[in-house]
């Protein structure tokens, strides 16, 4: 009995060769996405009849059945009716602006331009004069921003706090909670890293008492409980008090998102930057924080879009954001119709959802930006 | 373990100059972890020039005692001088010494969201204070030194394990070190590659660098150290020059641990 021989040497290099052909065009991607398998089949299959059944009634009542335009509530009580978009059309300015005094609203569109001037730069990678475009968003805009808004400097009229409304407000309170509890939330969470008792207790203490407290129960603190430790006769404004509020509320749960970041950066990183002579400081700003802020990229943008959306809360301390001012004209007997409700409803829903949507997408346009894309 | 011939008188180590400059001192040093005894009064002076591999078993405190020499470990007694400046726990004096000494580590801890030249300018720029276009101009000429210039503008996770280990010592060259350490710098490499950041190392040794490294590799030690120190427990047990260390061992624990990497 002979033994085969086990030995073998390869004669030629085998070329690369192109793959097989019927893996392109439509038949091919419907045939691996859609009807892979009969489970996959049945799948397509079903949802394709609930979007046939679902889809042609919710785009009738959105846009076949709706009614456009009218002054008054007679325009959708017709039979039939659609949503009550004529409804949203005549109290846009409200929706937008609140009880704003409508020769002073060019300001808040003012302002509104400023930030808009500011943010897409900045959000766009190729604009150069980052530094300068950081600067202008951080402290120029604010001032200009505060100065428009409430007025009372170089002849504009003072407009108060409580005639603010609408998306206004929303965004107000939104911005200057994102703007100021990203920095607050670095700095927490920093603290609750050190190695200093005192710092460290300090940021632990804070950071478990905004966390354990409702949102609700802060607003409320704010505007009812606040006033009676104050000496009477000083006056905080109620929204002030909201922002500050629901700021450092939102840097508490920031500061946690941002230190699961700092955790998952390994003990080398910290050791390479040390031994070239780094300081903290240094060694935090250029090393630790740009590796830990991206990691946690999909927890910030969670807490800003979970912080835009409880914005609405501020409602229950009477301050009338977007949510607040649609729910507010419900009540208004000239537009009382059984659809309006649903039209305001859906109106708000659509706002909310398009700034959401609008930073969930562009959060992941920055992870895929800042992915050098191996592992370390 | 490489089994590199041992080279001859005239490119040995004597060739190499030692001055009487004392760069580094331990004086009866002293360090635990909790209860743990780690290093056990380990005394160890190095010239300017000298060129020290550390070896010993895993866990006898040679990784601890090169870490301790730039404070990445504080040390709870005894005395560390480095380049003339006391080790205590005055910041200040601390990043002095460490803009001094150059660290090499097992796993690079290269910084991986720069590239390969922002690595090599971040500590010149940001600790020298130097000019970002004079900062690249060095490091580009470091980056060549180590044969990948090619690679400046590449990510570290781009790299293969050698290169990004050439990457971090040409990263520590940029800040002009008069001395460096090295930490197991070929441990964590494939072995096709240990080879290249060997001859990197040697040919840094050639150039009169104060060198202390802690490696297994046997044949770099007869190559280029002309002092070998052997650790076991937390204890400087032997030290001598790479023939007589290798050759005639006296100590009992030195000869079984040669005995079990030299086969």
């Amino acid at each position: 009995m002979t033994t085969q021989s086990i030995s073998y040497v390869s004669t030629a290099e085998i070329p690369s060769s192109p793959p097989p052909g019927n893996a392109k065009g439509f038949p091919a991607w419907a045939r691996q996405n859609l009807f892979a398998t009969p489970l996959n089949s049945l799948t397509t299959i079903l949802i394709g009849l609930f979007l046939a059944w679902a889809l042609p009634p919710i785009l009738n009542f959105l846009i076949f059945d709706a009614v456009w335009f009218g002054d008054s509530r007679e325009a959708c009580i017709v039979e039939g009716a659609g949503a009550c978009w004529a409804f949203v059309n005549a109290k846009f300015g409200q929706f937008i602006y609140g009880r704003y005094p409508l020769d002073e609203r060019w300001r808040v569109d003012l302002v509104f331009i400023l930030f808009v001037i500011g943010l897409v730069p900045i959000a766009i990678p190729k604009v150069p004069y980052k530094g300068w475009n950081a600067l202008y968003l951080l402290l120029v805009f604010p001032i200009l921003a505060f100065i428009l808004l409430c007025g009372g400097f170089f002849g504009l009229e003072a407009v108060e706090t409580s005639l603010w409304g609408g998306l206004l407000v929303t965004l107000v309170v939104a911005v200057t909670g994102i703007a100021a509890s990203l920095p607050l939330g670095v700095l927490l969470a920093l603290g609750r890293q050190s190695k200093m008792p005192v710092i460290k207790m300090a940021s632990v203490i804070f950071i478990e008492f905004w966390r354990g407290v409702p949102l609700i129960t802060v607003l409320f603190m704010s505007s009812v409980m606040l006033p009676l430790f104050l000496p009477p006769g000083t006056n905080f404004d109620k929204l002030l008090r909201a922002l500050v509020g629901v700021a450092l509320f939102s840097s508490a749960y920031m500061a946690e998102v941002i230190r699961g970041g700092l955790q998952a950066i390994p003990k080398g990183q910290y050791e390479g930057a040390a031994a070239m002579g780094l300081g903290y400081w240094p060694s935090m700003y250029l090393i630790i924080l740009p590796q830990a802020l991206k990691i946690v990229i999909p927890g910030i943008v969670n807490s800003f879009i979970a912080l835009f959306k409880d914005t609405s809360l501020v409602l229950i301390i009477g301050i009338f954001d977007l949510l607040g001012i649609v729910q507010l004209n419900f009540t208004d007997p000239n537009w009382a119709s059984p659809v309006t409700p649903a039209t305001g409803y859906i109106f708000t829903a659509a706002v909310f959802w398009v700034f959401c949507f609008g930073m969930s997408r562009y959060s992941l346009f920055v992870e895929r930006r800042l992915d050098t894309g191996h592992k370390r | 373990m490489s089994t590199m011939p041992s080279s001859g008188p005239s490119s040995g180590p004597s060739a190499m100059k030692i001055s009487n400059e004392i760069a580094i001192e331990l004086i009866g040093v002293n360090k635990w972890y909790g209860d743990f005894h780690v290093l056990r009064d380990v005394n160890l002076t190095v010239h300017r020039g000298e060129r020290i591999v550390i070896c010993g078993p895993s866990g006898s405190g040679k990784s601890t005692m090169i870490r301790s020499i730039n404070r990445l470990e504080e040390h709870q007694k005894g005395k560390i001088i480095v380049d003339g400046i006391e080790l205590t726990n005055d910041l200040k004096k601390i990043e002095e010494v460490r803009r001094e000494v150059g660290m090499v580590f097992q796993h690079f801890n290269l910084f991986p969201h720069l590239t390969i030249l922002e690595n090599c300018t971040l500590a010149p720029i940001w600790v020298r204070k130097m000019p970002k276009k004079q900062a690249e101009e060095i490091a580009m000429k470091f980056l060549e030194r180590v044969r990948i210039p090619e690679q400046a503008n590449k990510y570290p996770g781009q790299l293969s394990g050698g290169q990004q280990q050439r990457v971090a010592i040409a990263r520590s060259l940029c800040m002009n070190p008069k001395i460096m350490l090295f930490d197991e710098p070929t441990s964590a490499l494939d072995p096709e590659m240990v080879k290249e950041v060997l001859d990197t190392m040697i040919s840094l040794a050639e150039e009169g660098m104060t060198m202390l490294c802690v490696t297994h590799e046997m044949g770099f030690a007869r190559q280029v150290a002309n002092r070998v120190i052997f650790m076991d427990r937390g204890q400087i047990v032997e030290q001598n020059e790479p023939e007589a260390f290798f050759s005639n061992p006296q100590h009992e624990r030195t000869k079984l641990f040669l005995s079990q990497i030299l086969h």
